[in-house]
């Protein structure tokens, strides 16, 4: 198969491949089998760590944590989902009162880090709201934002003649948006909106430097000692948080596979204007 | 607003750590994203299943955790060494956990900018007879990095919001300044915040501009 970068490999270039793949499989097997060497070495990875980590009720510990982290993360996108809407609809205003506010509003709280919203919410308020509500608050300024963004970068991938021929039909803007645009625009949004979740869910663990109890603070809180209890427990974590993202990667992948194959504008892709950017997440 | 004032040379100092951090991590972040995205396009197998398993693992983990990871792991291994006082053990292990963090996302930037260029044209350079390293370097590449542009803006955005997680294992950047100044007044709180935004801000806004300039640069080449 031809690509960009490579043509179809001949006789020659076949061998090449050949003697690469076996240099690179015995250079990654040496990495390996140091890595695991040195963690043996210095007895981080014993039976007696790792029957630690799986008897010590630690299991029910990082459960416990994910159903919390889970929690604040599903009201987050709930609120996050209705705040992106608000600000999208008052950004795409036709009044300069609305929009002005709503643009000032989306592009503050896209470039400030989270970790401060999580901070000054925190010491200000967190007394009168407690420590859920003060990630979900500040979870839905900034996801609120990067979702107006999209929602906002979704309407304006549908085609400009869908909205003029329902003006020339005589449709008011509210009704060109609801019954026209909207639900052509969700199509293109859903994968970027299903990406947006893998990104909430991973900002729910900074909720664990202002003390909400989510799974990081959990099982940070049964490994004081550090060393491999700690290491075990961390990569557990990271394992499961690893599992559910992957799977919210493969859906948004599937639904903008499924979504363009029957869109008219074939690679109708989201263009989110750089800058601020949804991208990375903490 | 007094708060900002009085403790002018804090935040400042703050700041400053945080630029270092990014320089750092950005560093970091270009060499291993781009020697992952050699890996990523390759032709041979092993390579690719590599490269797309690191940004699987890593693009999925919480910073937070692998920063906690690395702070972990390093000092069981007896890597504790620390190159100066001010570059001490916590900034290093931020560092680099920063830089492997965004390295992923670099990756997928650079990815995406390749894949953005049609196939024809490596065709077309192929059929002039041009040898690989020809096309690469005067057909595919330059192509590729201007389309690559703009989501490496994004990431290198996020990663100067990220370095403010560094805060977690003790590196005393600008948010861990901001902590320590909401441990000390009861009041102006919407101040120090402010603050401390509008110097985040003013950080993203010389990336989002310097992006903007090679966008240009790299547009009049054409």
């Amino acid at each position: 198969m031809s690509s960009v970068l490579f043509d179809v490999p001949g006789p020659r270039a076949r061998r090449r491949y050949q003697i690469l793949t076996a240099v690179f499989a015995l250079l990654l097997l040496a990495i390996v089998a140091w890595v695991v060497q040195r963690l043996l070495a210095e007895k981080v990875l014993t039976a007696d760590a790792v029957n630690a980590t799986f008897q010590n009720r630690y299991l029910e510990v990082v459960i416990e944590g994910f159903i919390s982290t889970l929690k604040a993360a599903g009201l987050a996108i709930l609120t996050s989902l209705l705040a992106g809407a608000l600000l999208a609809a008052g950004r795409l205003s036709n009044h300069a009162v609305v929009r002005w506010p709503c643009t000032a509003f989306i592009e503050f709280f896209r470039a400030v880090p989270l970790l401060l919203l999580f901070f000054y919410i925190f010491y200000a308020y967190e007394s009168q709201i407690g420590t859920l509500l003060t990630v979900v608050l500040a979870l839905t300024l900034y996801n609120g934002s990067v979702l107006a963004e999209i929602f906002r970068a979704g309407i304006n991938a549908v085609q400009k003649g869908q909205s003029e021929a329902a003006y020339a039909l005589g449709m008011r803007k509210t009704q060109v948006m609801n019954l026209i645009l909207m639900p052509q625009a969700v199509r293109f949004m859903l994968p970027a909106i299903v990406s947006q979740c893998v990104v909430v869910l991973k900002d729910t663990t900074l909720g664990q430097l202002i003390t909400y109890d989510e799974v990081v603070r959990q099982a940070r809180g049964i490994t004081l000692a550090p060393g491999a209890e700690a290491l075990l427990i961390y990569a557990l974590v990271a394992l499961v948080f690893i599992l559910i993202n992957y799977s919210l990667g493969k859906l948004a992948e599937y639904l903008e596979r499924r979504l363009s194959r029957r869109g008219e504008r074939a690679g109708a892709r989201l263009t989110i204007e750089p800058g601020m950017g949804a991208g990375a997440g903490a | 607003m007094q708060v900002l004032i009085d403790n002018f040379g804090l935040i400042l100092d703050g700041f400053v750590k945080t630029l270092w951090l990014l320089l750092f991590a950005g560093l970091i972040a270009l060499v291993l994203g781009t020697l992952l995205v050699a890996l990523r396009v390759s032709p041979v197998a092993v390579m690719r299943a590599v490269g797309t398993s690191y940004i699987n693992v890593v693009r999925n983990t919480p910073l937070l955790l692998i920063v906690y990871l690395f702070g972990a792991l390093f000092p069981v291994l007896g890597y504790t060494a620390s190159i100066s006082s001010y570059i001490d053990y916590s900034f290093i292990t931020a560092t680099i956990a920063l830089g492997m963090y965004a390295a992923a996302f670099v990756c997928e930037a650079l990815r995406a900018g390749i894949n953005s260029i049609p196939v024809g044209q490596a065709e077309a350079a192929r059929s002039l007879g041009m040898t690989f390293g020809q096309s690469m370097s005067t057909v595919i590449l330059p192509q590729a990095f201007r389309a690559a542009i703009p989501p490496l803006a994004s990431t290198y955005i996020a990663l100067a919001k990220n370095t403010s997680v560094a805060l977690a294992i003790g590196v005393t950047e600008a948010a861990f300044a901001m902590k320590k100044l909401n441990n000390e007044y009861a009041t102006g709180r919407s101040w120090i915040f402010f603050g401390f935004a509008v110097g985040y801000i003013l950080i993203v806004w010389a990336i989002a501009a310097f992006a903007h300039g090679l966008e240009r640069q790299a547009g009049k080449a054409r």
